[in-house]
């Protein structure tokens, strides 16, 4: 469920002439002996909101700062709009940044906070005023405006965070992981709302964040981070649905993964003889891969349909396993499968009656099957 | 290997680092304070310590001289040090001042630990009176709490009179001018510092621990030995090397307090110094003196850079 | 930590408290004896503290000793936050661990050593450079050089509970790092830099001898006349002067205690 997208119906990084508003060319950056970032290429558009997607130690935060100019890159360069950030200081970058810890002065009041860094461009008092107030308003917190922080909630705090940051028009916002000190019903709550005013006042938005739901969720394009390096940049749903290694594909969801090697290969579709399955895996499209390449099909859970009457669809790939494990979750039910082969296969399947009618239980012995328009092909 | 050009660039670029100027700055006051005014004069000390003694002012014969040729002569002795391994007096006050540090330092873990627990496992609303009567004294003059001392443990003073009026006693028993009194000085005055770090150190510990070890079966002290003792074992370390490190050079106890019978080597520095005024042999006993206590200052250093970094 | 306390804890606990309070409260009581006779009740009398008040030795030495602590407190406070903010702040720089072992080396170092070393110094000074002579001056270099490493302590801690974010925030808003120090971080550790000054303040007023090793003559501050007349034997305006200084930092320590207490609650 994409939404983030509204404002940028035409895609700008789909168009090859299109001047990004952030380049990042090379960048590496080395502590001691540990590479945090190594080698990244990255361009971001204007209105974006971009986020960097990975486990904690990828790098992605080293990335953020590196923008923000809290960390001075080992190699590479980044330009933003076009001019070259190397010798210039955080306090003179058009970014703002919204801190992970929020990094709230304590010993200032809400308005004291947000008009902060209105006081340093040297803005008049009633300019100040003025816009503190319609920033408060904007994140809704205005009758806080004289509380201190620690006679905030949290999420009142992260409001502030929000108002500071984006109170001075930066043309780009950082946010480091800003959700993620709130509880959950908050947080995707907050998620659309962070959405609606990066629209609304269109910036360009720069998230880091662990949580690849919050990425998928809220981002026009999502950079999967591993080791300092960027495994996959595209918009949610081509992440998801096109992987384009294990990684992305274990790290985004939930993929099972059938180890093979390709028998045959024709211009609109390939075959995999996979031990895993017991079988051939037929996946649509062609010409990637050369016949007799090792390789690994995906198939995420949410495909696989069971048969109850044990006949699969002409054309399908299909397997017979043994129910093992049932994990129900509310709306829908994940259930464990295990082959032949002893692979394990999980797939959901809605949970459109009651479970005491669930037609599925352990131990029953189940036929399933998927279309090979969703079989995706990774290269080892 | 790194060209000249870039290192020469890596330096231009860190300096060009927001703050850069500063941040050199706020180093370079403070570490040219202490290098000027702590490092260099203990390098003066082991110099001198070096040198012949002579009479004059200054005291002592310079280790390096230009002779006339232009080239420097160094003159070393190692004389003083000799002394010091042959005159009894030395070895006998130095061997008496560890004795009596290490002494005193193990009757304050005693008191300091028994005292930290019982504050911090009393009431919340007596907890804070209790640790403040822990810092008046830590905060009160030194040497009026010596000299309180004094009136405490002499022939007539307090302890004497109580334990007479109270019969136990029918003569003062002599306590002043005997190294009892200058046991008794440096656990008066170095017990808060153990008592504060070993204090902290319980304060900072999980309560829930003490609950898990209990419900997992431990008993009351079982509980005591296997988690709160080790878990204070960092404030014991820290309060042990506040109250030994000074205690081993302490001169003004075994001055007030302290009687011929118990020499220690702070005072015989201090005489070396200003009755005989050998500076050269004084520097020679500091000398020895820092060459025992390099090991535990270096362990409290190595202790303080982990513990007062605290957790940013 | 709570539960009902040991019988062994209360009993070490009126002990320990009763060992550290009767010698001191033994001696306010007999600040106020008419007897000259420190340890035989005379009847009730202040005059020794008139007599305190007669006494020009002890009040010049007081007042230089107030002198002494005052600018020494002042120096270290400078050096220890800057010492302190070098250690937190600046991470892994060249020669950080002989900087970090001279900050806390002076914590614990023998006051003979440091005594007789900086008295070796300021001679090898003299004969070098020609100064600085030996007086107030050296003792205040003295005694800030380890009251240094105090302030270093209180502020290092107190900086090190401080959210580095809050500094980048700052600077991520405009803010230029001198000015980042002077509104985010100044008003944040002062409090602990108030304590440290007190700390230096007191270490400084306290010490005898340091204060010995490097002064010159005429310079004679009130540890050291309290020093020479303790020497002589006991003297009940030692007792008065010794209680006023008691009142003096008990009420401040309860009044320091309280501002902390309120602040926290």
């Amino acid at each position: 469920m994409a939404v983030g997208s509204g404002g940028l119906q035409d895609k700008p990084w789909t168009d090859p002439k299109a001047q990004p508003f952030i380049r990042i060319e090379g960048v590496s950056k080395h502590f001691g002996d540990v590479a945090a970032v190594n080698g990244v290429d990255l361009n971001i558009y204007r209105g974006e909101f971009f986020a960097l997607l990975g486990a904690s130690g990828c790098g992605k935060t080293t990335l953020l700062r590196m923008l923000a100019g809290f960390e001075t890159p080992s190699a590479g360069k980044i330009f933003i709009d076009g001019v070259d950030m190397a010798d210039i200081p955080p306090y003179r970058r058009p970014v703002n940044m919204m801190f992970q810890s929020y990094a709230l002065f304590p010993h200032m009041t809400v308005g004291q906070n947000v008009a902060f860094g209105l006081q340093q461009d040297g803005v008049g008092k009633a300019e100040i005023a003025e816009r503190v107030a319609e920033m408060l308003d904007l994140v809704q917190i205005r009758a806080l405006a004289k509380r201190k922080p620690d006679q905030l909630s949290g999420g009142q705090r992260q409001r502030v965070a929000l108002a500071r940051a984006l109170v001075k028009r930066p043309k780009l916002v950082l946010l480091d992981e800003p959700l993620g000190a709130l509880d959950r019903k908050l947080r995707e709550q907050t998620q659309f709302e962070l959405v609606n005013i990066q629209e609304k006042l269109g910036m360009t938005f720069v998230i880091v964040t662990h949580d690849q739901e919050e990425a998928m969720t809220m981002a026009s394009r999502v950079c999967v981070m591993n080791a300092g390096m960027v495994e996959q940049v595209g918009a949610p749903a081509e992440v998801y649905e096109y992987p384009n290694s294990r990684f992305v594909a274990d790290f985004i969801g939930t993929a099972n993964l059938f180890d093979g090697v390709v028998t045959e290969v024709s211009s609109d579709q390939t075959r995999v003889a996979s031990p895993d399955l017991g079988g051939d895996i037929v996946i649509g499209g062609g010409g990637a891969v050369a016949k007799g390449a090792t390789v690994r099909v995906m198939v995420r859970p949410e495909k696989i349909q069971v048969m109850p009457d044990g006949s699969p669809d002409p054309g399908f790939n299909s397997a017979e396993g043994i129910v093992r494990e049932i994990a129900y979750l509310g709306d829908v039910s994940v259930y464990h499968v295990e082959l032949m082969s002893g692979k394990r296969v999980q797939f959901t399947r809605a949970n459109l009656l009651h479970t005491a009618d669930a037609p599925l239980t352990w131990d029953d012995r189940v036929r399933f099957q998927w279309h090979p328009a969703n079989g995706i092909l990774l290269v080892i | 290997m790194r060209s000249p050009a870039k290192s020469f660039s890596a330096v231009v670029r860190r300096l060009n680092q927001p703050g850069a100027a500063g941040r050199l700055t706020a180093l370079a006051i403070p570490y040219g304070w202490l290098a000027l005014f702590f490092l260099l004069p203990l390098l003066i000390v082991v110099k001198i310590s070096l040198s012949e003694s002579v009479m004059g002012i200054p005291p002592y014969e310079p280790i390096l001289r230009f002779a006339e040729d232009a080239k420097v002569q160094i003159h070393l002795t190692f004389s003083n040090f000799g002394l010091l391994l042959r005159d009894n007096l030395y070895v006998v006050a130095y061997l008496n001042s560890v004795k009596i540090a290490a002494i005193s330092t193990l009757i304050s873990v005693v008191i300091g630990y028994s005292m930290a627990y019982g504050i911090a496992r009393s009431p919340l609303r007596w907890r804070y009176l209790l640790l403040m009567l822990i810092i008046i004294p830590f905060w009160t003059s030194f040497l009026i709490r010596i000299y309180a001392m004094i009136g405490f443990l002499k022939d007539n003073g307090l302890i004497n009179n109580v334990l007479m009026a109270l019969g136990v006693i029918d003569q003062p028993i002599a306590i002043m001018y005997t190294p009892t009194a200058v046991y008794i000085g440096i656990i008066y005055s170095y017990l808060p510092f153990m008592v504060l770090p070993i204090y902290a150190a319980l304060e900072r510990m999980d309560p829930s621990l003490l609950e898990a070890a209990g419900d997992l079966g431990a008993k009351p002290w079982k509980a005591f030995l296997r988690v709160t003792l080790p878990l204070s074992m960092p404030g014991v370390v820290a309060g042990s090397l506040l109250v030994f490190i000074p205690a081993v050079g302490e001169f003004v106890i075994p001055e007030l307090l302290g009687g011929l019978g118990s020499p220690m080597i702070g005072k015989v520095l201090w005489a070396e110094f200003f009755s005989n005024r050998d500076w050269p042999v004084a520097s020679a006993v500091a000398v020895a003196m820092l060459a025992l206590l390099v090991v535990p200052v270096m362990m409290f250093d190595r202790f303080a850079s982990r513990y007062f970094r605290g957790r940013s | 930590m709570n539960g009902r306390l040991p019988w062994f804890a209360i009993s070490m606990l009126v002990l320990g408290y009763l060992f550290l309070y009767s010698p001191i409260l033994s001696l306010i009581f007999y600040s106020f004896n008419e007897s000259r006779l420190v340890t035989v009740w005379g009847g009730f009398s202040t005059k020794w503290y008139g007599a305190l008040m007669q006494n020009d030795a002890l009040l010049s030495g007081a007042w230089l000793s107030v002198q002494i602590a005052f600018l020494t407190a002042c120096v270290a406070v400078v050096l220890g936050t800057l010492a302190a903010f070098a250690l937190i702040r600046f991470g892994n720089f060249r020669g950080r661990t002989l900087f970090a072992g001279m900050v806390t080396a002076p914590l614990v170092m023998p006051e003979v050593i440091t005594g007789l070393s900086l008295l070796l110094l300021f001679v090898a000074m003299e004969a070098v450079l020609g100064g600085p002579g030996r007086g107030m001056m050296t003792i205040v270099i003295a005694h800030a050089t380890f009251a240094t490493a105090y302030v270093t302590v209180v502020v290092q801690s107190r900086l090190g509970q401080l959210d580095m974010s809050l500094e980048e925030a700052a600077m991520d808003l405009g803010a230029r790092p001198f000015k980042v120090v002077r509104v985010i971080i100044l008003p944040l550790i002062w409090p602990a830099m108030l304590a440290g000054w007190l700390l230096a303040f007191t270490l400084s007023f306290d010490d005898l001898v340091i204060a010995t090793f490097t002064s010159g003559p005429g310079a004679k501050t009130l540890p050291m006349e309290v020093f020479s007349s303790v020497r002589m034997g006991v003297s009940p305006q030692i007792n008065a002067l010794a209680t006023i200084f008691i009142v003096v930092v008990t009420t401040m320590v309860v009044i320091a205690n309280q501002v902390a207490f309120r602040r926290r609650a």
